[in-house]
């Protein structure tokens, strides 16, 4: 085990693993900057720190303590000092196995999306030591957000978040990154904003039942059952309003599809994949032991967008032009899964809902990779700019395809166990709304399917390949090539892909496929952080009538 | 009902451990699984080889299959049953899912029937794919579908067999949409995984209220404690197993994909979408019996559901002159006997499975027949460019003849035992109910005769048309006798078709009796149970003469005629279930998602940018208050105030 550190100040100590968990990310994207003007030195230092990274969140995970959590627990890794004193607030860090999950998944896709970003053509004026840079730094961010144990330092990582996936859309986004970026960023401050009205209003009424005020989460949660229902009521609407655009929920969702749209493709992973988990995140960590009463009173409604988003979602992913756009709002249908899995109240939907957050982030984030190749290679990001893909890309259209049934939860990919988990848990306490969210699965087979179609299969054809085919020095209109022929020409026009793209991939493709049959590692850390949240929320667990275990 | 229940707390008893041979029932699944992992990621580099390999695996699983069979038999009936837990799945609060394995009488026989025929469907296609540069990838997801299909037999609890369910449905719409750069092919893949959908929501809700009521989704659990739920759930869940069974079954209201699915490649069809995969929904409810034997509504429903759709499949087969969509509409039919047989309860569980394992063969056989025959015909489908193929392909003609003779209920072959026993067993119902499903089921004998002569008389007789035609290609027709590894499978399942239903018909209810129950004995009804075989065969009897009278005797026009009575029109038109899809579906589905992207962008969005512009231009006008005068500073700062203490003082007393 890692020694305490000795106290720098009174009261203040623990275990620095997260501290160091959240610097190496940024020294890191601190020492990019020398490098700003030598490519290959800024992509070595940056993978370097990236892997350091992901060794860490390994050690964590492996000291992890899963008997200790099931034994109450609530949080391990702590560290604590004063920060402000009048204002109570401290540097106070700790992981449950929610949020140790999330930052196993941020870690883990880091490595990826750098690779994947290795040879990027970036935009005009813009330099690899930038744009790693800026990668690096949102994740430490992430790592604060998701560790912090104080609710005034979560605000503080919550906002400062936006800083670096700012100027990641807005620098090194598509043609129109700036409306995206601006509109991503005032939309996400506005709700910051709100929340911070929230966080006041807390401050204050814990100074009312305590003496002292204190933003220390724990404390905060234990006097969460005594405060009035109506002044909870309040406090939850500010950070729900929060959490509800940046997860996104139905209606605050329309900034994530320019967002998506525009974002170069690994800032759309880290975005989609993790950033947006933050707002779910939210909503089990923060709304529901922090106000469990109001959580209660106000369930039907977070219930009402989140299966209206799944069905509204869905179609709307369906009728989209543009590939980007369509991962979009395939994301906004899942979140809507999630967002009833946290309101429904059991253990198994929460444990789906957490496990749907992770498999969200692989599954979607292969699909945005997969896009971004797409794109790469035909310049276009619209999907009628494309067709007949999988006759010169067998192994492409193969990887896609597997992204895109982890994406419509086929049993066998990650994404069922957590769907059905959510499905499962949310019935006996909410039927009519787990009823019309199964429907949901018909839609989401839809879009998967009807993108892959319209992508993949049918006679090579669409502007972007059979430009790229001309391109490449193979000529013709997008008639049915030959296959022989089609292998030749694949060579220079649009090639199948390379040992890179492969290399990024299968890390993703071995996590979708093991977690689907052995979710065990990632369920055994999740379970005991989810009975907790239940316990906080002061309502039991709904055992089916038999309640008999196998 | 004392002893339904009795019954399921029989089905139910504690199962043991899986021991000797059984206890290698993994890999059933492992070794066709590891053939299409390995088929998928060696590429091209096992194009020499993959082929065979899937071959080893599937036959592999046959004979482990086989052993586990015979170690069975030697057990007494009430041992029969026997689990192997592999790993838990997924656990969470009380819910905990095993990746487990359940060996009963039931999966052994669908064990036999998937690797057997599989076995036999992956060496006919080595040949039937030889000219395709994309065998390999065939041949890992043919792989991947036995693998799937094992795991939906062979499951323990309801989400196992979920995860074979969709499998299979990933199997099957890979398979489907095989020559990925047909549309028409794509298309129909498509619809087939989403009309499959449709159904497994129903599979997924009646999954839930059983968690709910039970706690559990292990059969065995699930079994002996089903007599606890109310007899209003009970019905609710048989109805949405049900839902399940007509999606992965092609039953009515969900039959439109499966004649589609016919774009894929000939052993497919034979395989996937005749043999095996397409009778998932005859499994499901036999597997589900000690539920059912409590819902005599939720039976009925299943019956009227297979009553409904044998009579559909055998009337749109008599117009179809493509020989795979007739085979096609075929099985949409005879999976309707299946399913009326197995909603009969009790009597009928064992009549059912019968019915299954007997088209297995002689349907397999006859795709595969029909495989050759668009061997030798350049691929092509429309019998009215067939004709005389007897004399050029014995094999093809002796084997597909038995299949047919088979398939229509021929006298001592097998369908004569299966079908038979299903029709006798509808009438035994008595009341309205005898009527109708012995009705109908007789008649629907009679039209299968109909439309399965027509197909032999324009395939096999007659004048042999294609001598003055040519492929859509140019090419001339050649036709000639399949290769070996083609013709073998063929022999193999026309000994099935021949001799299946003699030897099973005698011994299959009582193999069962440990999984389904006991079977009950037909009796009563309008129809005395001895007379009903003459009656059938006379029905299919005329049924083949009146073929004989409208194709056999006049020659078959090559164009296909367009003035035709309504009745052909409607049966051509798949009596409307495409055009009601459409209709209903399709184009409304259309439109909803224009109109709801239009909403989006501008009422949704439009808002949110409409309340920018606004805070733009407000914040234009606000600009002017800015005046550097210090009183109006003042004035403002007053305001805020106030307003900040009403805050604070509203929060305290709130």
């Amino acid at each position: 085990m890692i020694a305490p550190l000795d106290p720098i100040v009174p009261g203040s100590g623990g275990n620095p693993l997260l501290i160091v968990l959240l610097l190496v990310p940024l020294v890191g994207a601190a020492a990019l900057y020398p490098a700003r003007r030598n490519a290959a030195a800024a992509k070595a230092i940056a993978m370097v720190t990236a892997l350091v990274e992901l060794a860490l969140v390994v050690v964590a995970w492996s000291l992890y303590s899963v008997p200790a959590a099931q034994a109450g627990t609530r949080f391990q890794f702590e560290f604590s000092a004063p920060w402000i004193p009048a204002f109570g607030t401290h540097i106070a860090f700790g992981v449950d196995g929610i949020s140790l999950a999330l930052i196993a998944l941020t870690a883990f896709l880091v490595p990826i999306l750098l690779l994947f970003a290795w040879s990027e053509k970036l935009p005009e004026g813009r330099s690899v030591a930038g744009y790693f840079g800026l990668l690096l730094a949102t994740q430490s961010t992430l790592v604060g957000v998701f560790a912090a144990t104080d609710v005034f330092l979560f605000y503080v990582f919550f906002e400062a978040m936006l800083v670096p996936m700012y100027f990641l859309i807005g620098r090194f986004g598509g043609p129109r990154r700036q409306y995206a970026a601006v509109k991503f960023f005032l939309y996400s401050l506005l709700g910051g904003l709100i929340m911070l009205a929230s966080l006041i209003g807390l401050y204050v009424t814990s100074a009312e039942q305590l003496g002292r005020g204190t933003f220390t989460w724990a404390d905060l949660q234990a006097i969460a059952a005594d405060t009035p229902t109506a002044v909870q009521i309040w406090l939850f609407l500010g950070f729900f309003v929060a959490f509800a655009i940046k997860a996104p929920l139905v209606p605050f969702h329309t900034w994530l599809p320019d967002a998506g749209a525009e974002a170069p493709i690994v800032a759309a992973v880290l975005l989609v994949g993790v950033l947006d988990k933050v707002g779910t995140y939210g909503f089990l960590r923060y709304l529901l032991p922090l106000f469990p009463q109001a959580s209660q009173v106000l369930a039907p409604v977070v219930l009402v967008l989140a299966v209206a988003g799944i069905i509204y979602a869905a179609l709307l992913a369906v009728g989209q032009t543009d590939m980007g756009r369509f991962v979009a709002y395939t994301s906004v249908a899942h979140f809507g899964f999630i967002a009833l899995g946290v309101f429904a109240f059991s253990s198994q939907a929460f444990a789906g809902a957490t496990l749907y957050m992770v498999n969200h982030g692989l599954s979607t984030g292969m699909l945005f990779l997969m896009v971004g190749m797409l794109i790469a290679r035909g310049g276009s990001r619209l999907i009628s700019d494309y067709g007949g893909v999988a006759k010169l890309a067998p192994v492409m259209a193969g990887c896609l395809l597997l992204a895109g049934m982890s994406s419509l939860a086929l049993p066998g990919t990650n994404s069922f166990v957590s769907e059905f988990l959510v499905l499962i848990g949310s019935f006996p306490t909410r039927p009519v709304f787990t009823i019309i969210a199964t429907v949901g699965i018909i839609f989401a087979a839809l879009y998967v399917l009807w993108f892959y179609q319209r992508t993949m299969q049918g006679p090579v054809r669409g502007g972007a390949v059979i430009a790229a085919l001309e391109r490449g020095g193979a000529g013709g209109p997008g008639t049915m090539l030959d296959p022989g022929v089609a292998a030749d020409r694949n060579k220079a026009g649009f090639p199948d892909l390379g040992r890179r793209e492969v290399g990024l991939l299968a890390p993703l493709i071995v996590v979708i496929v093991v977690l689907g049959f052995y979710p065990a590692p990632v369920l055994d850390v999740i379970n005991p952080s989810v009975t907790a949240t239940m316990a906080e929320l002061g309502l039991p667990d709904p055992v089916p009538a038999g309640g008999i275990v196998r | 009902m004392t002893l339904q229940l009795a019954q399921a707390t029989a089905l139910a008893q504690d199962a043991a451990e899986a021991s000797g041979a059984a206890s290698l029932a993994w890999l059933l699944i492992a070794l066709p699984a590891a053939g299409a992992l390995v088929l998928f990621l060696a590429g091209r580099r096992a194009d020499a080889w993959g082929h065979w390999l899937g071959v080893a695996t599937v036959a592999g699983s046959f004979a482990i299959g086989l052993a586990i069979f015979v170690q069975t038999l030697g057990l007494a009936p009430d041992e029969r049953l026997r689990e192997q837990s592999l790993w838990s799945w997924m656990s969470s609060g009380a819910l905990d899912v095993d990746f487990g394995l359940r060996l009963d009488p039931l999966s052994i026989t669908f064990v036999l029937l998937i690797t057997g025929v599989g076995a036999l469907i992956h060496l006919y296609s080595v040949g039937y794919m030889s000219h395709d540069p994309n065998r390999r990838r065939f041949f890992a997801q043919l792989n991947l579908f036995v693998a799937a299909m094992l795991v939906l037999v062979l499951g323990n609890n309801f989400v196992m067999l979920y995860l074979g369910w969709e499998g299979v449905g990933l199997a099957s719409y890979l398979l489907i949409g095989f020559f990925q750069d047909r549309p028409a092919a794509a298309t129909a893949a498509k619809k087939a995984f989403i009309m499959n959908r449709v159904g497994d929501v129903g599979l997924a809700i009646a999954i839930f209220l059983i968690w709910l009521e039970l706690g559990s989704l292990q059969y065995s659990e699930v079994f002996a404690r089903i007599g606890e739920v109310p007899g209003g759930t009970v019905l609710a869940i048989t109805l949405l197993l049900l839902l399940g069974a007509c999606g992965k079954s092609g039953q009515f209201p969900l039959q439109a994909w499966l004649p589609d699915a016919m774009e894929g490649p000939t052993p497919v069809s034979a395989l996937i979408h005749a043999a095996t995969m397409v009778t998932a929904g005859v499994y499901l409810i036999a597997r589900a019996a000690p539920i059912y034997n409590l819902s005599e509504t939720g039976r009925l429903v299943v019956c009227l559901i297979g009553v409904v759709t044998l009579m559909i499949g055998a009337i749109v087969g008599c117009a179809y002159d493509d020989i795979k969509k007739v085979l096609a509409y075929s099985t949409v039919s005879q999976i309707g006997y299946m399913i009326l047989a197995v909603g009969l309860g009790p009597v009928g569980y064992a009549l059912g499975i019968l019915h299954l394992l007997t088209h297995g063969f002689f349907k397999a056989g006859l795709f595969l027949g029909a495989g050759s025959v668009m061997h030798a015909m350049n691929d092509d489908v429309d019998m009215r460019r067939f004709g005389g193929l007897w004399r050029t392909m014995p094999v093809t003609f002796v084997t597909f003849g038995l299949g047919y003779l088979a398939l229509i209920g021929f006298p001592f072959l097998a369908g004569y035992y299966s079908k038979d026993a299903i029709i006798a067993a509808a009438f035994a119902q008595g009341g309205w109910q005898g009527w109708v499903f012995g009705g109908f089921a007789t008649l629907a004998a009679g039209l299968t005769g109909f439309y399965m002569t027509r197909l032999m008389l324009m395939t096999f007789f007659g004048e042999s048309r294609w001598k003055e035609l040519r492929s859509t290609d140019g090419r001339e027709y050649h036709p000639h006798e399949s290769p070996v590894s083609m013709t073998a499978p063929m022999v193999v399942l026309a000994f099935g078709s021949v001799f299946a239903g003699f030897l099973l018909y005698p011994v299959l209810p009582g193999w069962l009796a440990p999984s389904v129950g006991e079977r009950v004995a037909a009796e009563g009804g309008p129809v005395p149970y001895s007379v009903v075989p003459f009656l059938v065969v006379g029905v299919s009897l005329l049924g083949v003469l009146l073929a004989y009278l409208f194709v056999g005797r006049r020659p078959v026009p090559v164009q296909r005629p367009q003035r035709v009575s309504p009745v052909v029109a409607a049966a051509r038109a798949d009596l409307g279930a495409n055009a009601f899809n459409e209709a209903f579906l399709e184009r409304p589905g259309i439109w909803l998602t224009r109109l709801l992207v239009f909403f989006d962008n501008r009422g949704i969005d439009g808002l949110v940018n409409g309340t920018a512009a606004a805070f733009g231009g407000g914040s234009g006008r606000l600009r002017r208050t800015q005046t550097g005068f210090v009183r109006s500073y003042a004035l403002s700062m007053l305001g805020g105030g106030v307003l900040i203490v009403a805050a604070m003082l509203a929060v305290r007393f709130a």
